[in-house]
Formats: C-alpha cells, sequence, structure tokens
C-alpha cells in the first residue's frame, strides 16, 4: 500500500499540492494583473476621470506606480495582495477588500447551500438510479440531468421568478432581506451541479457495482443497503468529490449569473457592476478573490483523497 | 534491393493496416451513431434549427431590428406569429435573425478552441519535458478562473461586441482541448505503431500528425461538439448580462437579458430566446453524447 512510506509520503504529497496551487495562483495573479494593463486607455486617466488635467493624471500615474516598469510593478501588487490591499475601487475610493468582504459572505451562503443540495439530491438520484438500472427512475434521472446541463441558469431562474414568485406568490422573487430568498437563487444555482454531480455517481457506480468485491461482499450475505453503501458508494467517492469539488467552483463562477437575476447582494453582482462602472481594480481584485477560492477549493479535494482512500500514490 | 524493401515496408507500416482499422472505426462509428435514438434526436433538433436560422427570410418579412413603437408588446397574432417585443420588434424575426449570431458565436469560439487548443496539446503530449510543464501550467491558470469567470473577465477588458465575445469564449474553450488531446497523445504515443514508425526513422513532426493526431480525431469531435454547446450557454450568457452582443443586433443571450425588464407584463419576451438558447444546448449534447458512444465506446458510460 501506498502509506507504507508512512508520514513521509503524505508531507511530501501535501508540499508538493501547496506548491502547485500556489504557483498556480501566482499565473493567476499574473493574468488579471497584465489584463488590465493591457486595457486600451491610460488607467490613470480612468481613475483621475474625463475631466482631469494632465498634472493630475500624471499625479495620479505616480501616485499609482504606473510609471514604473511593469515588472516592478507587479511585484508591487504581488506584495500588497499579500498584506491583504488590493487596492482602491475606482468608483468609491473605498478599500476593494472591505467591499468584497462585505458581499463574500452572501455569495458564499449560496455556493454553500447549492452544493449541498446538488451533493444530497445528486449523489443519492444517481446512486439509485445506478442500482436500478434501466427503471422508470433512471430513465428520469438520465432526462431530468440532460435538461439540468443544457439549460441556462439565467433562464431557470426567470421562470422560477414567474411561477412561484409571480404566480404562486410562494418566495420573493429578489433580494435577500426576507426569510425565503435564498431558496430560489439557491435551487437555480444547484440545478446544473446536481445534473453533473448525478450522472458521475450514476456512472462510477456502474463501474463499482461490477466489481468483484461487491459480488463477494453480496455471496457473504450483506444486505443489500450495506452493500451499495457502505462497501459500494465509498469506493465510488473520489470521482463524486472530484465533481463536487470542481462544482463549487463552477458555483462560484455561476454566481454572477444567478445573483444577477434574483438581485442577490453578492460578489457576482458587485463583480457585473463594477464591470459596467469600469472600475478595474475592483473587477481585478474579485476576479482574483473568486480564482484563489476555486484553487483552494480544488487543493482542498485533492487532500480530500488521502482521507477517502488510503491507496492513493501520493506522486 | 534493400531499398525496395523497405519502401514497401514503410508503405505498409504508413498506410495499409492502420489506416484499414482506422476506416473501419469510422465506419462501426456511424453504424451505432445511427442507431443512437438520442444522438439521431439531437442532430434532428440542431438541422432544423440550423435550417430554420439559414433560411430566415423565408418564414419572417419582418426586419429584426425595425422598431414599431405603437406596437410594443403585442401578444401573438397572425401578422406577428411570437407578437413583438418591448420595441415593437418582431419576436419571430428576431430569433431567427438571433439565431444565427448565437449559432456562429458558438461555431467561431470552439474553432479558436482548436485551432489553439489542440496543437499546444498534441506538443505538450508528445514533446513532454519542459514545453509540457510549461503548457500544463498555462492551462491549470486558465482552468483556475471559475466557470463563466474567465470569459466575463476577458470580455470585460477586450470590450464588449461580436467580435470580442466569440474571441473571449474562443479563448475560455482552449484549456480542455490541451487536456484533452496531451491526453489522448499520451496514450497513443505507446502504441506499437507509432514504435514502428520511429524505427523506420520517420521525422517526429510526421509521426505526430501522420499517426498520432488522426487517432485522436474521435475524442476531439466529441468535446467540440459539446463544447458548441458550452460555448452558446457561455456567449448567451454574456449577452443576458449586457456584455455580449449589443443592442438593436439581435442574439439569443441579448434579447432574454433585454426582455427580462418586461417579465411581468410579457413573459413571452424571456419565454421564447430562453428556449432556442436551451434546444441548441440540449442538441448539442445529445449529439455529443452519441458521438462519444458511437466512436469512442469506452468512454460511453458516463
Amino acid at each position: 500500500m501506498a502509506f507504507c512510506g508512512g508520514m513521509d509520503t503524505l508531507r511530501r504529497y501535501v508540499i508538493q499540492r501547496l506548491v502547485a496551487s500556489g504557483l498556480t495562483l501566482l499565473g493567476v495573479s499574473c493574468i488579471v494583473f497584465v489584463m488590465v494593463r493591457l486595457l486600451p486607455g491610460d488607467p490613470a486617466r480612468v481613475i483621475a476621470g474625463l475631466l482631469a488635467s494632465e498634472d493630475e493624471v500624471s499625479a495620479v500615474r505616480r501616485q499609482l506606480g504606473l510609471d514604473r516598469a511593469l515588472y516592478v510593478q507587479y511585484g508591487h501588487f504581488l506584495v500588497r495582495a499579500v498584506r491583504g490591499d488590493l487596492g482602491l475601487s475606482a468608483r468609491t475610493s473605498e478599500p476593494v477588500v472591505r467591499e468584497i468582504m462585505a458581499r463574500l459572505p452572501a455569495t458564499l451562503k449560496l455556493a454553500l447551500i447549492s452544493t449541498l443540495l446538488a451533493t444530497c439530491l445528486g449523489v443519492v438520484s444517481g446512486v439509485v438510479a445506478a442500482t436500478h438500472l434501466y427503471s422508470g427512475f433512471d430513465y428520469l434521472v438520465s432526462l431530468a440531468t440532460l435538461f439540468g446541463v443544457s439549460m441556462p441558469v439565467y433562464w431557470l431562474g426567470l421562470i422560477l421568478i414567474i411561477v412561484f414568485a409571480v404566480q404562486l406568490n410562494w418566495l420573493p422573487a429578489a433580494g435577500a432581506d426576507e426569510p425565503g430568498s435564498f431558496v430560489l437563487p439557491s435551487l437555480t444555482l444547484a440545478s446544473f451541479s446536481v445534473a453533473l454531480v448525478a450522472r458521475m455517481t450514476r456512472s462510477t457506480m456502474l463501474e463499482v457495482l461490477g466489481q468483484e468485491f461487491v459480488r463477494t461482499a453480496r455471496a457473504k450475505g450483506l444486505r443489500e443497503y450495506t452493500v451499495v453503501y457502505h462497501h459500494a458508494l465509498r469506493n465510488a467517492l473520489i470521482p463524486i468529490i472530484t465533481a463536487v469539488g470542481l462544482q463549487f467552483g463552477a458555483l462560484l463562477g455561476g454566481a454572477v449569473l444567478t445573483e444577477t437575476v434574483f438581485g442577490w447582494p453578492g460578489m457576482g453582482q458587485l463583480l457585473v457592476e463594477s464591470i459596467f462602472a469600469r472600475d478595474y481594480p475592483m473587477v481585478q481584485g474579485i476576479v482574483l478573490i473568486f480564482s484563489a477560492l476555486f484553487i483552494l477549493t480544488n487543493f482542498l479535494v485533492d487532500l480530500s483523497y488521502v482521507f477517502i482512500d488510503p491507496r492513493i500514490h501520493y506522486n | 534491393m534493400s531499398s525496395s524493401t523497405r519502401a514497401s515496408i514503410t508503405t505498409d507500416a504508413r498506410h495499409v493496416p492502420a489506416d484499414t482499422t482506422r476506416w473501419q472505426r469510422w465506419r462501426d462509428g456511424w453504424r451505432r451513431f445511427r442507431r443512437h435514438r438520442a444522438a439521431m434526436m439531437g442532430l434532428c433538433v440542431l438541422g432544423l434549427m440550423l435550417l430554420l436560422v439559414i433560411t430566415a427570410s423565408l418564414w419572417t418579412t419582418h426586419d429584426p431590428t425595425r422598431q414599431q413603437l405603437s406596437q410594443v408588446l403585442r401578444p401573438i397574432s397572425a401578422q406577428h406569429l411570437l407578437g413583438t417585443d418591448h420595441l415593437g420588434r418582431d419576436m419571430l424575426a428576431r430569433l431567427l435573425y438571433g439565431g444565427r449570431l448565437s449559432l456562429l458565436i458558438g461555431g467561431f469560439a470552439v474553432g479558436i478552441g482548436l485551432v489553439i487548443g489542440v496543437p499546444l496539446g498534441a506538443l505538450s503530449g508528445f514533446q513532454g519535458g519542459l514545453t509540457d510543464l510549461l503548457i500544463q501550467r498555462l492551462a491549470d491558470v486558465l482552468l483556475s478562473f471559475p466557470g463563466f469567470l474567465l470569459a466575463l473577465s476577458l470580455v470585460s477588458m477586450l470590450g464588449v461586441g461580436l467580435q470580442n465575445v466569440i474571441i473571449a469564449v474562443g479563448i475560455s474553450a482552449i484549456p480542455s482541448f490541451i487536456r484533452l488531446v496531451r491526453g489522448s497523445v499520451l496514450s497513443i504515443r505507446e502504441h506499437v505503431f507509432v514504435e514502428a514508425a520511429r524505427a523506420l526513422g520517420q521525422r517526429p513532426s510526421i509521426i505526430l500528425v501522420r499517426h498520432v493526431l488522426p487517432n485522436t480525431m474521435a475524442p476531439i469531435i466529441v468535446q467540440a461538439t459539446l463544447n458548441l454547446g458550452s460555448s452558446i450557454l457561455v456567449a448567451a450568457g454574456l449577452g443576458f448580462l449586457g456584455l455580449g452582443v449589443q443592442p438593436p443586433t439581435a442574439e439569443w443571450g441579448t434579447m432574454l437579458g433585454e426582455g427580462r425588464q418586461y417579465i411581468f407584463r410579457a413573459p413571452l419576451l424571456t419565454l421564447f430566446p430562453g428556449l432556442a438558447i436551451f434546444l441548441a444546448v440540449l442538441g448539442f449534447n445529445l449529439l455529443g453524447d452519441g458521438l462519444r458512444d458511437a466512436l469512442d465506446p469506452r468512454l460511453s458510460q458516463f
């Protein structure tokens, strides 16, 4: 078994993943930094405003360090970012980090509820579909997952608003203040992920259920429930967890559209507002935070493998 | 004598065995594909859609951008088969002409993804070493912008409009092709026929183009088909936010975004464009799944 390397191998694996994640984050920060610098037009001019005089613009340029070489600017950007300083919003002159922190909880709440929903619904329906192959339920799951991955989330959101907020008047259509207001956005956001997790669960379970140890477990006379949920599902967990982890990242991205549809006061909505306001420091900050969260999730998913399946080789 | 023997061996190694099996595989694939009900359904939906948008002028005489402020938000009628929007424009005309653009954006974006992603992936898998490392890190970085976010941030930097949307969606399609092609090349590189070609002294570039790449075609076709669906979805999402094709031009996502403000008074304005996007994406997903079952039976369960 791969654990024979003991803690050393484990530590090396963790460090390896940590370094890889750090490098990826560095690459992302580089791209985000360069993207803003490649903008047509002068960021100093954008920040100073169209009516500012040439002197004022060059003052802003000096103040932002934009008169220095690109790699020096990038170095400064990195040092400040590590200290938690992502600059000032061009729109409100507030620190970017403070505004992001104010909006982050709403987005995380939405993403976490949706992930939970996607995991529970997706895994259960995937397992049942796999154990009742070619049954009515299996076809239903296949159809629903196909619809789920093909449905534009923003359209689904609008339909849910029409049905549940306008026609039935059960739930609020927008905002985050009323008690049930998270239900429709979470459902909308989860739709795509439920479908993917269900698909992944079904196919992995099918593969695992065909293996020898499952036959052995059945031959031993174990109850079907124990065979399916304790033996097979545990062995199918790695691809499922990978799918869920990747989905959490995709949910963060999908939050942009969902938050816009439902007027949910999260980071996604802030991003869209900032794009329209040409608030580039804010856009830069939000994209960076979203990507960092995504990279962190992937790192945690990689680590979780170790605890789920001790047979994993760490190289 | 020795040279003629060698030539005939080369010919054999290069053409007969590999190509016969390759053609056989495509033929078998086509047979499986034709029997695949879901795939044929996807093909029908897409074929019908393509036919309708190409022959748009046969179905409607209305100009998709002509405003008629006396005809605002009209319901379905004989004159306007799907009603009119908030500026009195004919919905059917906008849907048909907008479909041209939405499908076109998807096609071009996947084209960009293929043209850049496939060579990079092939190089990465075939060359190995530092090249592989650099290209893989690039793919990692591009894949670290969650979901829709890469296209969104690119468009926010490039600016809105048809061309920039195509570029943004195209760039975000690149990493998946890099990954896919690299993986296929890595496994095919180890086959005996590649080793044979190498033993016969063929140049690596020839081996890659003539022996390795043709064998990665099946997964590339599957991925490109599925990617057409997701590219349309992403491009329409940009349009929905107002960051895609700009009004008054009709495009499904943009129409959906415009119709959203009238969701309470005229829900049909959001229903039709959304349904069109859904059907197009569904069609490509059905087709892609069917192609995967037909061309690459090993992957068929997922």
